[in-house]
């Protein structure tokens, strides 16, 4: 069986300084290069909050214009295709060819197709 | 779906980064792979975040505006840098606090380089165009490592450092213009921090403890020395535009190979820095976790507000 995606270890190791856990939500990170352009996964920061997780994705992921919007979710809230089911699960659009342009005749001759 | 072997998925995997492909989160990967990444990973973020100390030393005395704004964009990014590398880290299934607790603790290592002193300005310059010449070596081969989250965040790192090779230089070609006096301090850093620079690609192939798994697995695309050399061989002609010279009797140009040749390395000091005796490491590690103690009320006033925020709209 494959492991758990995200196992994480309960071990809390000993410190002189704050012992509680500190470990913010997850919120993944979405940037927008140009105007008009897809949102593109940039990668993800930790915050009590989306207010404040936008404005840490903004210090970390912004610094050179690399946006013109944001988006933050959650991480938890990801729904994501699973590795070991890859083959099935796309399997449906394998054998249909005629889905592109290329699979038509196309008459000699005849413009604009 | 049928079950398949480990066998099995032991074979896809490394199919897998041999054909090229990368290993996401999710998928399948053999358990070694997974702790030496992770440990990888979060050792090279910790060297991000630690390298901001000794370049913070110079912010406040840097010579002008335009150098102290150069010098605090650099060290912000480091601190970027540090948190892509902490997040791709994380993907590996451990939390951002147990890997930063492991830093704090003293028990995880980080690079040897940044328990070096920063003496003078000159090693601000000298630290962005041999320390940063040496990292972006190591991180251009990294961009195409076999996990996905590593090779994502070393393409934008490498984005990002070649502004800070340039600002090194820049400072060190300044000063190499300037006075007898100024060009002799870019000197002295060279001096200081050539043969540590050299030592950032690691012990000799023969004696590199984790090469072989790691080359294996597509993390490690080149040698130790192959790296180490291609960095020589660039540097050697920056350094004689700059009208400096290495501390190293034995470079010399080799026409046979079309490499330089150079001294052995001191590796009995490269093992005392790496075990804990360079000159500053305890100072930067008391430096770290007083940071982090003395941070604490932010973190905490972050979540109260939150908090706040939260009860308010319910």
């Amino acid at each position: 069986m494959p492991p758990p995606l995200m196992p994480i270890k309960n071990e809390r190791k000993q410190l002189n300084m704050e012992q509680q856990d500190n470990q913010w939500p997850l919120w993944e990170v979405f940037i927008q290069s140009k105007s008009g352009q897809p949102y593109k996964h940039a990668g993800s920061v930790h915050a009590p909050d989306g207010a404040m997780a936008l404005e840490n994705a903004r210090d970390v992921y912004t610094r050179r214009n690399e946006g013109t919007s944001i988006w933050v979710v959650p991480a938890q809230y990801i729904v994501a295709s699973t590795p070991e089911e890859v083959g099935s699960f796309f399997d449906p659009a394998n054998d249909k060819v005629y889905r592109h342009p290329t699979f038509y005749d196309v008459p000699e001759g005849v413009k604009y197709l | 779906m049928p079950e398949l072997s480990q066998l099995e998925l032991e074979t896809r995997f490394q199919k897998k980064i041999d054909d090229n492909l990368y290993i996401e989160p999710k998928d399948w990967m053999l358990d070694k792979y997974r702790k030496n990444l992770l440990r990888q990973i979060s050792q090279h973020a910790h060297s991000e975040v630690i390298g901001m100390l000794p370049e913070a030393n110079w912010i406040t005395r840097a010579p002008n505006l335009r150098r102290k704004a150069a010098l605090l964009a650099k060290v912000q990014d480091e601190a970027g840098h540090g948190l892509y590398l902490y997040s791709a880290a994380e993907t590996l299934g451990s939390s951002r606090e147990e890997i930063l607790n492991l830093l704090l603790t003293g028990k995880a290592k980080y690079s040897s380089i940044f328990n070096y002193p920063t003496l003078t300005w000159a090693d601000i310059g000298a630290i962005g165009w041999l320390v940063d010449g040496a990292a972006i070596i190591n991180q251009v081969m990294l961009q195409r490592a076999s996990y996905g989250p590593y090779a994502r965040a070393m393409i934008r790192i490498c984005r990002e450092e070649s502004f800070h090779q340039r600002q090194g230089y820049e400072i060190m070609l300044t000063l190499c213009r300037g006075t007898a006096e100024q060009k002799a301090m870019a000197q002295d850093a060279l001096n200081r921090w050539w043969w540590p620079s050299l030592m950032m690609f690691g012990p000799h192939d023969k004696d590199s403890p984790h090469t072989g798994d790691m080359t294996k697995w597509r993390v490690k695309r080149e040698s130790n020395d192959d790296l180490r050399q291609k960095f020589i061989d660039r540097t050697v002609p920056q350094a004689d535009f700059l009208g400096i010279t290495m501390p190293d009797k034995d470079l010399k140009w080799d026409e046979a190979t079309q490499h330089y040749k150079f001294g052995e390395i001191n590796w009995e000091e490269f093992n005392q820095v790496v075990s804990g005796n360079g000159p500053c490491n305890r100072e930067r590690l008391n430096a770290r976790v007083k940071a982090h103690n003395e941070g604490k009320w932010v973190r905490d006033a972050a979540a109260a507000y939150a908090d706040k925020k939260r009860k308010k709209a319910a």
